[in-house]
C-alpha cells in the first residue's frame, strides 16, 4: 500500500505525456478507422465492396469504432471538465431563488452538473428540504438528462455547432417552461410527505471539492469504462439497426410516412421515443441514418430529447418522491415541450 | 467501527462497497459494512451525491468511488 501511494503522486510532465500519448493514438485510430475495414474485409476477407452484406457489416463494424471513440473522449473530457461541479454547488447557487430566474438557473446547471440517473431521488430530497421550489428542481432534473453530453458531443461532431445549438437551445426552454409551468400548478401536494419531513442532517460534502488533478484524471478514466460497460448494448443495437436502414430500407419508405410533409411524423417520433429506453449514444447513430433518409432535423431532434428525457426506469424511481398525478402531469408537460420544439424546427430547419 | 455504504444500488454503489471491503481486508480492520439503500436515510445523512460513505455516523465520502488506498486513510485516521 505505501508502495501505491508513494507512486500515485505523479510529476506533471509524466502527466502531460500520458495525456499527448492518448491524444495522438486516439486521432491516429480514429484516422485509420475507415481504411483499416477496407483493408480487414477487402483485402483480407477478399470480400466484394460493391455486395450490399458487406456494405451493411462494412457500415457497422465501422461506425461502432467510430462511435466507441468519440464516446471515450467525450466522457473523459465531460467527467474532468464536470469534476469541478457538483450538486451540492448547485444547490447552494439554487437556494432562495424565486420562480423565473430560478427555473433558468436551474436549467443551466442542470446541463453542467455531474448528476447520475439513480442520483436523482436524494438530489430531489435535498433540493426540497434544502427550500428550493418544486418547480425549479423540476426544471434542473428535466435539462440533467435531456441535455446530454453525449448526444452534445456527438451532434457536433456529425452535424455541426448549428444543430448542436438549436438542441441545447430547445432543451433549455423545454426544462426552464415545463419547470416553471409545474411550479405555478401548486404540485406540493404531489409531492410524497416524507420529502418535507426529511430532515438534513449532519454535514454536507462538496463531492467536487479537494480532488487532486490525477484524481480528477482517474475519475474521467473510470467513467469511460463504467458507462461502456453500461451501454454497449444500446449502443450495439442501435448501430445495428442504423446499418440495417443504411443498407436495406428505401429512402422513400421514410419519406413517405414521415417525411418534411407529414403532419403526424414528431408526434409519432415522441410516441415511439417516450416508452423507448436508450443511451444518448445507442440512438445518434439511428438519428444520422435516419437523417440520410430525409428524415428532418425537428423529428429527429424530438425522437432524441423524447428517449433521453422521459424514460420509464426514471420514472419508476421518481414514483418514490412523485404521486402518480404529478408523474403524469410532468411527462404530458415535457412531452408536449418536445411535440412542440419539433414541429418549430422542422418549420424552421426545412431543406 | 460501523461503516455504512450509502447509495440505491447503483453500479458506482456497488464498487464502493467492495473497495470498501478491500481497504478493511487490507488493513485486517474488524468492520460491519452496512448498505443503505432508503432514500429518506440517505438524505438524512445530507447526501445527495450517491454513492457515500459513513463511518460510525460521519460522513467521509460522497458521489465518487475512491481507490481502495484512499478509504484505507480514512479508515486510519478514524481507528484509534
Amino acid at each position: 500500500m505505501t508502495a501505491m501511494t508513494e507512486h500515485l503522486p505523479t510529476s506533471r510532465r509524466a502527466q502531460a505525456l500520458v495525456l499527448a500519448g492518448a491524444a495522438v493514438g486516439w486521432v491516429a485510430l480514429y484516422q485509420l478507422n475507415e481504411h483499416l475495414w477496407d483493408w480487414v474485409l477487402y483485402n483480407g476477407f477478399g470480400l466484394d465492396p460493391t455486395d450490399r452484406v458487406t456494405e451493411t457489416v462494412h457500415f457497422f463494424v465501422y461506425d461502432t469504432f467510430k462511435i466507441v471513440l468519440l464516446l471515450v473522449l467525450i466522457m473523459f473530457l465531460v467527467t474532468v471538465g464536470r469534476s469541478y461541479m457538483s450538486v451540492e454547488r448547485t444547490r447552494a447557487f439554487l437556494g432562495g431563488k424565486r420562480e423565473g430566474m430560478g427555473n433558468v438557473m436551474a436549467a443551466g446547471l442542470g446541463v453542467i452538473t455531474p448528476f447520475c440517473s439513480c442520483s436523482a431521488v436524494p438530489v430531489f430530497i435535498g433540493f426540497v428540504a434544502a427550500g428550493v421550489p418544486i418547480g425549479v428542481t423540476l426544471s434542473f432534473l428535466i435539462a440533467s438528462p435531456m441535455i446530454n453530453e453525449i448526444a452534445i458531443g456527438m451532434l457536433f461532431t456529425l452535424f455541426g455547432w448549428q444543430i448542436t445549438a438549436v438542441y441545447i437551445g430547445a432543451g433549455l426552454i423545454i426544462a426552464i417552461v415545463a419547470g416553471w409551468i409545474l411550479g405555478r400548478l401548486g404540485v406540493e401536494r404531489w409531492v410524497e410527505p416524507f420529502v418535507f419531513e426529511t430532515k438534513l442532517g449532519g454535514q454536507v460534502i462538496d463531492s467536487a471539492a479537494g480532488l487532486t488533478f490525477d484524481q480528477r484524471l482517474q475519475m474521467g478514466v473510470e467513467e469511460v469504462g463504467t458507462i461502456l460497460r453500461k451501454i454497449w448494448p444500446y449502443l450495439l443495437v442501435g448501430i445495428g439497426l442504423g446499418a440495417v436502414i443504411h443498407g436495406w430500407v428505401p429512402t422513400e419508405f421514410f419519406t413517405t410516412y414521415a417525411g418534411p410533409g407529414s403532419s403526424f411524423g414528431v408526434l409519432v417520433a415522441v410516441g415511439i421515443g417516450i416508452p423507448l429506453y436508450s443511451n444518448a449514444a445507442g440512438i445518434m447513430p439511428l438519428v444520422q441514418v435516419l437523417y440520410e433518409k430525409g428524415l428532418p432535423m425537428g423529428t429527429l431532434l424530438a425522437f432524441m430529447m423524447a428517449v433521453v428525457a422521459l424514460s420509464l426506469p426514471e420514472m419508476i424511481l421518481l414514483r418514490r418522491v412523485l404521486k402518480p398525478q404529478l408523474l403524469a402531469t410532468y411527462v404530458a408537460v415535457v412531452g408536449t415541450g418536445i411535440v412542440l420544439v419539433g414541429y418549430l424546427f422542422n418549420a424552421l430547419l426545412a431543406r | 467501527m460501523i461503516i455504512k455504504v450509502l447509495g440505491p444500488g447503483c453500479t458506482n454503489c456497488k464498487n464502493l462497497e467492495r473497495v470498501t471491503r478491500e481497504a478493511i481486508a487490507a488493513l485486517g480492520m474488524d468492520a460491519t459494512i452496512e448498505k443503505v439503500e432508503d432514500y429518506a436515510a440517505i438524505a438524512g445523512y445530507g447526501v445527495m451525491s450517491t454513492p457515500a460513505l459513513v463511518i460510525d455516523e460521519e460522513l467521509v465520502l460522497s458521489g465518487r468511488v475512491p481507490r481502495s488506498a484512499e478509504i484505507q486513510d480514512l479508515l486510519k485516521a478514524r481507528a484509534s
